[in-house]
């Protein structure tokens, strides 16, 4: 699943205010982000940020309101200079690009996605998918017809001549999603692109991105301050916090092995059953021979919902795994269910008792 | 013994003072009255403000406050001729494109133009109403025979606003680009608008000569200017951050920007900005006949100088209903466009 690192953040950091070499120095002292707002009247944006996102990976950053995630992924396009560290794209540290090496990153090699659409409210939504296109010099019918087949692909046939603002909310952020898509870069910046839908329709174009996905395989910075959807989308998720990074990890592996309160409070409230995946609770297959007892074969990709209902709850069961076809794996019900319980909730009951 | 002989005194700068007493300045206002009454006991409540007059009268070193608009006079004759010799050949276009425009909406006989006018109206606003109602407003104008008059005024606002949209969207564009150029173009603007009309006449006629239209278009379009300016920088500074934070990440040139984004999306600003800029035309046009300006302004000023109270009355009507036409035809415009880019 690990492709080649297609975008490396080094050692990032990036401090608001008036001198931030200076207020550098602090942060490098240990002054955290509280101290040097009162202090040193600066605000600490981000901290020593290092992630590798790879090729065709769904990357995905989460963490609360102001914790620095909207500053984190403008430093990949350079809406925000930072103030040391580097960021690499394909192996080209793109702060030591010149205008013209900028512009070209940004037309060609990524594309945004934004909260509020952002849309031009004066163009039609084909013009407005097209823009992409239309900004690298393509003639009208070129960028037109481009557009025409990505707002086909997000579900807008028949809306190429409408305005933005005769559509709903749901469907301008397709009209954004086709405009990020026409641009045929590799790599797609989401900043809380379905943060302002509503929840059924925000599931719809989860639902849509991954199938885009599936066919596209982009690599792709999704940022979101909701776990569920992080835990839908991520291929791989970091956890922001006050400007720093918690946790980066496989989010099944996050789930189970929170390695600080903060996430292990995030994770508690989560659906289990509904986002662990029978890989990552099943125990590796011992030689060749699958134990006899086994009740049927379940895949390694099927969640543990799916299991359960199965099983009918029978705690005594226990399933071969199968990946493509091969047996990889044995999944055992007790290990299943207690992987249910997260590891702060267990040991809350226990101390109750 | 004057009020305020002891600050001099104290100083110890009386001797300074009266060095050339015998060649006293020139006798002030206030001297001339205080002849009169001299010997009279002053009183506390009679202290007077200590002004340059005041001062003038304890030491005759001090200058008189005439001695300052004397000096602004002179000063501004002096460089009179080099500002006359740089600014002549500028503004002489303005001039020749008044005069021509004025000779072809004189010219052009009236059934050829109000079909253009309709078809300009019609163009602005795409409304057949719209059309209508110009249509008879004109009519009845040429109906009271005051046509000619009004289409030397039409001209002449036509001209001005034309030259103020040209040099105004593009000031407003260059000060909404730098904040330095903002702060210091906001104090001359501010200044444009509040200085009284009749004050920008005053110099402009010691620069060139009365019978020149330039004269009367520099006034027009110094003051209505202004808020075609300001409306740019304000609608073009007024864009959603958002999207202009999306043009960057597409990686839009600064050209492609301002003409893609920036311009369209402060259009409704820029067009509110030319409908005042036209209404202040008008407003300066009637005041320019003063200085010769041809219209209905010149009407009015008969009314005013020789109290021919029906022809001023009635000129100003004539005014007023240009004035309605020039209003009403804008803000369709300007609606249109609100209309396509609501959001
Ligand atoms: N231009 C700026 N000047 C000063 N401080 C800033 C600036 N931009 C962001 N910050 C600060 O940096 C921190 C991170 O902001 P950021 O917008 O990246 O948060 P976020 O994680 O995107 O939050 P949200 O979920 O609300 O969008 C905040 O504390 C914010 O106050
Ligand atoms: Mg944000």
């Amino acid at each position: 699943m690990t492709g080649t690192v297609k975008i490396a953040i080094r050692e990032l950091y990036k401090i608001f205010g008036l001198d931030p070499e200076n207020a550098l120095k602090h942060v490098l002292d240990g002054v955290g982000k509280v101290d040097l707002l009162e202090q040193h009247g600066h605000v600490l944006g981000l901290q020593d940020i290092n992630i590798d996102m790879h090729e065709g990976e769904i990357t995905v950053i989460m963490g609360l309101s102001g914790s620095g995630k909207s500053t984190l992924i403008r430093h990949l396009n350079r809406l925000i200079e930072p103030t040391s560290g580097q960021v690499k794209v394909d192996g080209n540290n793109v702060l030591t690009y010149d205008e013209h090496q900028l512009r070209k990153l940004r037309r060609e090699s990524m594309s945004m996605v934004f909260q509020k659409f952002a849309l031009l409210p004066h163009r039609t939504v084909a013009e407005n998918a097209g823009t992409t296109l239309q900004v690298r010099g393509f003639s009208q019918n070129e960028y037109l017809a481009e557009a025409k087949k990505w707002l086909g692909v997000v579900g807008l046939s028949g809306f190429e001549n409408h305005y933005p603002h005769q559509l709903s909310g749901g469907m301008q952020q397709r009209v954004g999603i086709a405009r990020a898509l026409t641009s045929n870069s590799p790599i797609m910046l989401m900043d809380e692109a379905f943060s302002a839908l509503d929840p059924l329709i925000r599931t719809d174009m989860q639902d849509l991105l991954l199938q885009l996905q599936d066919d596209l395989h982009k690599t792709i910075v999704f940022i979101t301050h909701d776990l569920d959807e992080a835990l839908k989308l991520a291929d791989r998720l970091v956890i922001l916090k006050d400007g720093y990074i918690v946790q980066q990890d496989e989010p099944q592996h996050i789930l189970l092995n929170p390695c600080d309160p903060y996430i292990e409070d995030f994770v508690s409230d989560i659906n289990r059953a509904r986002v662990l995946k029978v890989r990552s609770v099943m125990s590796a297959l011992v030689g060749d021979t699958p134990p006899a007892d086994a009740h049927g074969e379940v895949d390694y990709n099927d969640t543990l919902e799916d299991v359960i209902t199965r099983s009918g709850g029978d705690t005594s069961h226990s399933y071969i795994v199968t990946r493509d076809g091969a047996q990889v794996g044995v999944l055992e019900m007790t290990n299943l269910v207690r992987a249910l319980v997260p590891r702060v909730a267990s040991e809350a009951s226990a101390r109750k008792l | 013994m004057a009020t305020y002989d002891f600050i001099f005194d104290g100083l110890g700068l009386r001797s300074w003072c009266d060095a050339d007493k015998t060649e006293k300045g020139p006798l002030s206002m206030a001297d001339l009255l205080a002849k009169g009454d001299s010997g009279k006991e002053s009183s506390l409540l009679d202290i007077p403000f200590p002004s340059l007059d005041a001062l003038n009268e304890s030491c005759g070193r001090v200058v008189q406050s005439r001695a300052m608009t004397k000096g602004v006079e002179e000063g501004f004759l002096a460089i009179k001729d080099v500002l006359r010799f740089v600014l002549d050949p500028i503004t002489q276009p303005l001039s020749w494109l008044l005069e021509y425009t004025l000779l072809i909406f004189e010219t052009v006989p009236w059934w050829i133009m109000f079909p253009i006018l309709m078809i300009v109206v019609y163009l602005a606003t795409k409304s057949i109403r719209m059309v209508g109602f110009v249509t008879i407003c004109l009519a009845f104008l040429a109906f009271i025979d005051h046509y000619s008059h009004s289409m030397q005024t039409l001209a002449i606002i036509f001209v001005c606003a034309c030259l103020c949209v040209l040099f105004g969207v593009p000031i407003g564009i260059a000060m909404s680009r730098s904040d330095r150029m903002q702060r210091m173009t906001i104090p001359i603007l501010d200044m444009l608008q509040t200085l009284p009309p009749f004050v920008y006449l005053i110099p402009l006629i010691f620069l060139f000569s009365v019978t020149e239209p330039k004269l009367y278009g520099i006034a027009i379009i110094l003051y209505a200017i202004v808020p075609v300016i300001r409306l740019t920088d304000l609608g073009i500074r007024l864009v959603d951050k958002d999207v202009i934070e999306a043009a960057d990440s597409f990686g839009m040139t600064e050209r492609q920007k301002l003409i893609g984004v920036q311009i369209p999306l402060a259009l409704p600003n820029i067009m509110a900005g030319i409908n005042q800029t036209i209404m202040m035309s008008l407003a300066m046009v009637v005041i320019a006949s003063l200085v010769s300006a041809p219209g209905l302004g010149v009407l009015v000023l008969r009314g005013i100088r020789n109290l021919e109270l029906g022809v001023g009355l009635i000129s100003g009507l004539g005014i007023v209903l240009l004035a309605i036409i020039l209003d009403r035809v804008t803000k369709a415009a300007l609606d249109r466009v609100n209309a396509a880019q609501k959001r």
